[in-house]
């Protein structure tokens, strides 16, 4: 069975590779590469995989996971300028698909219990665009 | 692996009926879906791929992904009576079954033009034809 948490965030992001050109990120991410940044309603939903326990009824518990997201991912991220002020977007492109892998980085060994487990990060930059990170 | 779903939109309308089945038949079949004139939805697509992410932190091209949708089905799609304006759905009822087997042909066999490397894969299409009904492939 599966348990899923919605949060949101809201944060600003550039799509350069500091290795290119101007116009090589241009080619490469089109608007996003805009140097000063732009920002985004992030959507982030955890879903952790397990069996409900046989006294709780609980796979997980949504107290902890609520914490564990706000502390590891929404506290940091929140109205920020990822590239400037999040590790590790200094130096790796916040696209959608590595801002979902560094969420599940963070997440993932917070959230190992003993009959439950990460499933899935699913990041939406928009509404119209989401990135799913498995194991 | 990681995947990305990217959503369009588009209007159409269609009229589900088919020819081998009387009036009465295919009212009973398709109820108001067999309207003679037709009906329209704003249909939602979904299209997913799927890869490894590459040095530029992508799994897929979205500009690519997005310039092939166009032109091999929002093109086509938009504004359109699907019965009459497309060739797939001549001999062929447009439910959403079907709709979305066509897209996914479609896209299928542009893909390789479009995304010439191995990767990304093209992995599932979702078709809402309204908020309470989707199909999947």
């Amino acid at each position: 069975m599966l348990i899923t948490r919605r949060e949101e965030f809201s944060a600003s992001h550039a799509c350069l590779n500091p290795a290119l050109g101007p116009e090589e990120n241009r080619a490469l991410y089109g608007e996003d590469s805009n140097p000063n940044g732009h920002g985004h309603n992030y959507v982030v939903e955890v879903s952790i995989e397990g069996d409900p326990d046989p006294v709780s009824g609980m796979v997980f518990d949504l107290k902890r996971l609520k914490a564990v997201i706000r502390r590891e991912v929404i506290e940091p991220f929140d109205h920020r300028f990822l590239n400037r002020e999040v590790e590790p977007f200094d130096r790796v492109v916040p696209t959608t698909e590595n801002i979902a892998r560094e969420i599940w980085q963070r997440l993932e060994p917070e959230l190992a219990a003993e009959k439950a487990r990460l499933h899935r990060v699913r990041l939406y930059e928009t509404e119209d665009l989401y990135v799913d990170c498995f194991e | 692996m990681t995947r990305l779903t990217r959503r369009y939109r588009f209007s159409a309308s269609h009229r589900l009926h088919v020819r081998e089945l009387s009036e009465d038949e295919n009212r009973a079949l398709y109820g108001k879906c067999n309207n003679p004139h037709g009906h329209g939805h704003n249909y939602v697509l979904e299209v997913r791929v799927a890869g490894p992410v590459d040095e530029h932190g992508r799994v897929a091209d979205r500009a690519a992904l997005d310039r092939l949708v166009e032109s091999c089905v929002l093109g086509d799609f938009r504004h359109r009576n699907l019965n009459l304006d497309l060739p797939e759905f001549a001999n062929l009822v447009p439910t959403s079954e079907n709709v979305a087997l066509v897209i996914g042909r479609r896209l299928a066999a542009n893909w390789r033009q479009a995304f010439p490397a191995p990767w990304p894969a093209l992995d599932k299409i979702r078709l809402y034809e309204t908020k309470r009904n989707v199909v999947e492939q």
